[in-house]
C-alpha cells in the first residue's frame, strides 16, 4: 500500500499523527460525555423577553402551559421528543404542544437565541418562558416541570 | 412536517464505528488510498443515501443479517447529512494532501474523526447541533434579535 512517506520519515511523522490521533479522542470522549449529560435537562428559566404571542405560536395558548419545540430536518431526536411530549400532553390536561420547524421561523429562533434542535421551550399561561430542555427531554422530567409549573 | 423515510438505526452507528478507524489510520499513515475511499464512502451515502453508499452496501449485505432482537429506525435525513458534512471535510483533507498542505489534511481529516467517533459512540446527531448554525449563518442579513 502507498502511505504517502518513506520508511524513515514514517517513524516521525506516526509519531507526531499518534499525538494528534490521542488528542482528537480524547477532546471528543471529553465533548461526548458533556453532551450526553447536559443535553435533554430540563432548566429553568426566567425569560421575560421570550414571551410568546398566539401568531408567533400559529395557535393559541394552552390554557395551563404550551410545550413549544423546535425541531430541524437533519435531527435525529426531534422525532423522539415529539412522541414524548404528544404522549405527554395527552396525559397532562390544558397543556399544549406546538412543534415549530427552525429554519422556516429564523427570527424566532434568532429572537430565543435557539442554537440547535430539538429546543424545547416551556411557556406558562400567559406564554412567558419559563424552562428550556435543549435536546430530547425525558417524559418524567417533563411532567415534573409541568407539576411544578401548575403550582405556581 | 411530512413523515420521514425510515432505516434500520443499527446501520449509520455501524458505518460511523468503520469510519472511525479509517479516517485514525489515514491520520497515523497520511494515506491518501485511505482518505480517497472514506471520500467515496461518504459521497455515496450523501449522494444515494446512507443504505445505498459503500458502507450502507456493505452493512446491508454482511452485519444487519447476523443481528438480532428489534430493529430501532431512525429518519434517514440527518445521517445523510452527517455524510454531506463528511464529504466535504474528506475533501479538505485529500486537497492538503494533494497540494502538500498538511495542517489542512490534519485539521480535516481530525474534525471528520471526532465526528464520526461522536457519532459511533456517543449516537452524537451532527445535523441537530451544526445544521441550524449554518442556517443562522446563512441569512444573517435578515434583522437579528440578540437577547
Amino acid at each position: 500500500m502507498q502511505l504517502g512517506c518513506t520508511q524513515l520519515d514514517c517513524e516521525n511523522l506516526a509519531m507526531d499523527s499518534a499525538l494528534v490521533l490521542a488528542i482528537v479522542i480524547l477532546a471528543a470522549t471529553a465533548y461526548g460525555t458533556w453532551h450526553k449529560i447536559s443535553r435533554g435537562k430540563i432548566k429553568a428559566r426566567n425569560n421575560h423577553d421570550a414571551a410568546f404571542t398566539s401568531e408567533e405560536l400559529g395557535s393559541a395558548l394552552g390554557a395551563q402551559a404550551t410545550l413549544v419545540q423546535f425541531s430541524s430536518a437533519f435531527c435525529q431526536p426531534c422525532r423522539a421528543t415529539s412522541l414524548i411530549l404528544e404522549q405527554v400532553v395527552s396525559k397532562v390536561p390544558d397543556v399544549k404542544h406546538v412543534e415549530i420547524d427552525a429554519e422556516s421561523n429564523l427570527e424566532l429562533v434568532r429572537r430565543l437565541n435557539i442554537l440547535s434542535t430539538p429546543t424545547t421551550i416551556f411557556l406558562d399561561r400567559t406564554g412567558k418562558e419559563v424552562a428550556r430542555a435543549v435536546g430530547a427531554p425525558k417524559r418524567d422530567q417533563v411532567i415534573n416541570a409541568l407539576n411544578q409549573l401548575q403550582q405556581i | 412536517m411530512s413523515a420521514p423515510q425510515l432505516i434500520d438505526a443499527r446501520g449509520p452507528r455501524i458505518m460511523a464505528i468503520v469510519t472511525f478507524f479509517v479516517l485514525g489510520l489515514a491520520l497515523l499513515v497520511h494515506s491518501t488510498l485511505l482518505i480517497v475511499w472514506q471520500l467515496l464512502a461518504f459521497a455515496t451515502a450523501a449522494i444515494f443515501t446512507p443504505p445505498q453508499g459503500i458502507y450502507g452496501r456493505f452493512y446491508r449485505a454482511v452485519i444487519q443479517p447476523r443481528l438480532k432482537g428489534p430493529v430501532p429506525s431512525e429518519d434517514i435525513r440527518p445521517p445523510r447529512f452527517a455524510a454531506l458534512v463528511g464529504t466535504v471535510f474528506a475533501t479538505l483533507a485529500l486537497a492538503g494532501l494533494a497540494f502538500g498542505i498538511k495542517p489542512l489534511f490534519t485539521i480535516a481529516t481530525s474534525f471528520a474523526l471526532a465526528a464520526a467517533f461522536l457519532n459511533g459512540f456517543f449516537n452524537y446527531c451532527l445535523g441537530c447541533e451544526t445544521y441550524l448554525l449554518f442556517v443562522r449563518l446563512r441569512n444573517r442579513h435578515t434583522p437579528d434579535y440578540e437577547i
